[in-house]
């Protein structure tokens, strides 16, 4: 055990901690000065304005995907199932290869969306799609086709079903799933360089900026930013999680 | 009549549920769906309530022809073995369920519910979480969910099936009760002999999707007409081709004309009665009931000889 | 009826944002041809960053596998005080950007960092060489096998190890014959996951690596330098080689999945 706590203190708590010391070090005015320019608060803003944008296609579309697939059947439904996996095993950086491919200057589609904003929600997208999805199927399997039986029988017709007794037992998965994937969009990188152009104001995130940062060698500023993103990723996080345990408050007995 | 089911057959694959089967159900009554595993009892209850679609046959409630109508439009009540109690909901959210979905006005709900809520005697817990109560509670909130929309029938599924036993027969009788008091046209489905002879108008007797005997509790017991019936309905010795039931077997110290002798294996004591486990010259097990003062009486015990002489058999065609 | 509606928008949507995606890059890689892919695909730069990708990966799993497997068992079987901070450290690497890991370890190993000058000291070149490589990509990689082996450990519960106790097993006979084999599937799931991570990690080895082409760069870092460079064809072809061992690690998950998630 006591290694195990030793290889996880240097490995994880280590690093976290130097770059919480270099963005203190610069003290009060110097962290200010760093994360109230125009470019970090740009990037800062399209970062929370796309992932949050992202985490509401992905409660609707995630849940709809899980739904196909636990509630429906048809043919090739395993090989769908294996896929959506897709975006947890492709590397980030072809992933954003591949969508460029389609969907920029060159794609067979026609439609180009490079070095704009929609290329940097599209990117998001695709790394954050399974989450939702994973974490609401086990729930679906396991919902208690009972209650739905009951529902009908006392009147209620297939939306009034939905609406009432399906949706409400699902919305903490769907929350996990979300939470799961803001922290993953607000963060993201490999996917997003080479199809967002990281033109600065326009279409540079948060993570391109901290990184521009590291190659002009101000590790200070880098820093600083880094834990502003740190800690509003933390803040939304324990936020829905709160949210969650109080939907959940029922299963308590 | 209150229902009908016409000549219902349902498959699930190559299984067949129901096989042509027919059942008249009197307003006001209460009646039990009887039979081991896989006797399709389940099934009928749930093509009566529209949970499921006969493959042929007709329902017909209160005289409507309702077999392609959907749960939603038959005016049911229907009560599950697990309750299937809205979890995320509190005690008088359930019970309100129906009459929000029939948009009733706020304060007739309210009414409604808190009336229901004292009639199954819940009236303190209506704003628990059902995950809170306790498994006879949850039924109870089921019942007055269903009756809260003042269903034409009330269908009941196995509703004690998941509770212990004191509390299955507490349940039972209040069952009882409570349909003396509320008179709804009411159907339960139960594998359990006692639980339908003690409760049931009628019982509609059911074994691999035939329905085999329909009749009040007394007259299965006593007018079975098929060795089924006989034996599920209660205790049987078999002697060849003849049934006989336990405290139909007389015993005497004294042999009298047809009786045979037989030694006494065992004596079982079990409260009031007794079973005494017999044993024929010929060889054959016989096992009779006779009451606690018969038993001391004619001394019983094991080893000792006795004479028995069954009052009365049936035999099956 | 609602499923046709339900099916064509979930399937449409996937069809769009996955599949049509990977497809054109297939079709890209190979428009002219295998020859000239297969040329671009096994440059010396290319092969070197295909070596250098698997040697970091090789070095990352197992060390991941063991400390999950070890953690995992802490963590369910063991009373701590701190438990809940280590279980929630175990998730941290998921919710930290990859660039911010890169910075950290620059700023631990790096020339001022922490470290920095007794790396140097003893000679030992960290960051811009594999080691801070490998250390970043252990970083990220790190919660997989401990996060699916805990959910398991915790649905067997502890009777069959006490059983075995009681029947004369020591600690680690325990562990070696009832506990580990009880968790084997989980721990593949788990080895799958971390392996995918490991070999498609991007960003945090951006930062520390410096990129020198033809000595630190891995496989994806190659994908996008050859882009940069308008290799088109390089690009492609590194990133069908990527995607083919994505495709490998899916059809890897799809036999070691716990749970049954269709029917």
């Amino acid at each position: 055990m006591g290694l195990a706590t030793a290889y996880l203190s240097l490995i994880v708590l280590l690093p976290l901690a130097a770059v919480t010391w270099k963005a203190a070090k610069s003290g009060r005015t110097g962290f200010w000065q760093v994360v109230s320019d125009p470019q970090a608060v740009s990037a800062l803003k399209l970062t929370l304005v796309v992932s949050v944008a992202v985490c509401a296609i992905n409660a609707v579309m995630g849940t709809v995907i899980a739904w196909i697939l636990v509630r429906d059947r048809f043919p090739g439904q395993g090989a769908v199932n294996a896929i959506i996996d897709l975006p947890f095993a492709l590397p980030t950086i072809v992933a954003g290869l591949t969508l460029l491919t389609l969907y920029g200057p060159r794609g067979p589609a026609g439609v180009n969306v490079a070095f704009t904003r929609t290329a940097v929600l599209l990117a998001l997208l695709f790394v954050t799609l399974p989450f939702v999805i994973r974490t609401v199927q086990p729930v679906l399997l396991e919902l208690d086709r009972d209650m739905e039986e009951a529902a009908a029988s006392l009147g209620a017709g297939s939306f009034a079903i939905f609406r009432r007794i399906v949706f409400p037992n699902l919305f903490p998965a769907i929350l996990s799933g979300v939470a799961l994937a803001f922290a993953r969009a607000i963060g993201e990188f490999g996917s997003v360089v080479l199809i967002s152009g990281n033109l600065p104001f326009k279409t540079e995130v948060a993570s391109v900026y901290i990184f521009g940062r590291i190659e002009s060698g101000d590790a200070a500023g880098a820093a600083a930013e880094s834990v502003v993103l740190l800690v509003i990723t933390f803040g939304v996080l324990l936020a829905i999680g709160t949210l969650r345990r109080w939907t959940t408050r029922h299963d308590r007995a | 009549m209150a229902i009908v089911a016409q000549s219902v057959t349902k498959r699930f694959g190559s299984f067949t549920a129901l096989d042509d089967v027919s059942i008249e159900v009197r307003d006001g009554s209460l009646t039990a769906l009887l039979g081991p595993s896989g006797s399709g009892k389940s099934t009928l209850l749930r093509v009566i309530s529209g949970l499921e679609r006969p493959d042929s046959g007709r329902v017909l409630i209160e005289g409507a022809d309702l077999t392609r109508q959907p749960p939603q439009k038959r005016g049911v009540g229907f009560v599950f073995q697990h309750y299937a109690a809205f979890k995320h909901m509190t005690v008088r959210e359930n019970v309100a369920f129906g009459l929000k979905i029939r948009k009733q006005p706020r304060a007739e709900i309210r009414d409604r519910v808190a009336e229901l809520l004292e009639l199954v005697q819940l009236a303190g817990l209506a704003d628990r979480y059902p995950a809170q109560l306790s498994g006879g509670q949850r039924q109870r909130m089921a019942l007055a969910r269903a009756l809260a929309v003042e269903p034409k029938v009330l269908l009941l599924d196995e509703p004690f099936g998941a509770l212990d036993a004191r509390v299955r027969k507490e349940l039972r009788a209040w069952l009882r009760r409570l349909h003396d008091e509320v008179h709804v046209t009411t159907i339960f489905v139960t594998h359990d002999q006692e639980e339908a002879m003690e409760i049931a108008d009628q019982i509609v007797l059911m074994n691999r999707g035939r329905v085999e005997q329909v009749g009040g509790p007394r007259e299965l017991y006593e007018e079975p007409q098929n060795e089924f019936v006989m034996t599920f309905v209660g205790p049987v010795n078999r002697l060849g081709d003849e049934f006989v039931r336990p405290h139909d077997i007389e015993l005497r110290l004294e042999p009298n004309g047809e009786s045979e002798r037989a030694t006494v294996e065992r004596v079982v004591h079990l409260g009031f009665e007794v079973r005494v486990e017999l044993r024929l010259d010929d060889g054959r097990e016989l096992h009779a009931q006779v009451t606690r003062e018969e038993c001391e009486r004619l001394e019983i015990a094991p080893g000792a000889e006795v004479f028995v002489r069954p009052r009365h058999t049936r035999v099956f065609a | 009826m609602h499923r046709w509606l339900l099916r064509g928008l979930g399937l449409g949507y996937l069809a769009m944002l996955l599949a049509a995606p990977v497809g054109v890059v297939f079709w890209r890689a190979f428009e002219h041809g295998i020859g000239p892919a297969w040329d671009a695909v096994t440059t010396p730069d290319a092969r070197h960053a295909f070596y250098l990708t698997v040697l970091i990966a090789a070095i990352a799993v197992p060390a991941n596998t063991v400390f999950g497997v070890v953690c995992a068992i802490a963590i369910v079987r063991r009373r701590f005080p701190g438990k809940g901070i280590v279980n929630a450290l175990v998730d941290l690497p998921l919710a930290l950007s990859p660039v911010v890991v890169g910075l950290a370890f620059l700023l631990l190993y790096g020339r001022g960092g922490w470290f920095g000058s007794w790396v140097s000291d003893h000679g030992i070149q960290v960051v811009f060489a594999l080691p801070g490589m490998v250390l970043a990509t252990i970083f990220v990689s790190l919660p997989f096998v401990v996060r699916e082996v805990v959910p398991v450990l915790r649905e067997i519960g502890t009777e069959q190890e006490q059983a075995a106790s009681t029947l004369g097993a020591s600690p680690l006979q325990t562990f070696a014959r009832i506990t580990l084999p009880s968790i084997r599937w989980a721990v593949a799931y788990g080895v799958v996951l971390t392996t995918a991570r490991a070999l498609g990690e991007f960003g945090a080895v951006s930062v520390v690596s410096g990129h020198i082409v033809g000595k630190t760069e891995t496989l994806t870092l190659h994908v996008e330098e050859r882009y940069q460079s308008f290799d088109y064809v390089g690009a492609y072809a590194a990133a069908v080689v990527l995607a083919m061992l994505a495709i490998g690690t899916l059809l890897a998950m799809s036999v070691f999945r716990p749970k049954e998630a269709t029917r």
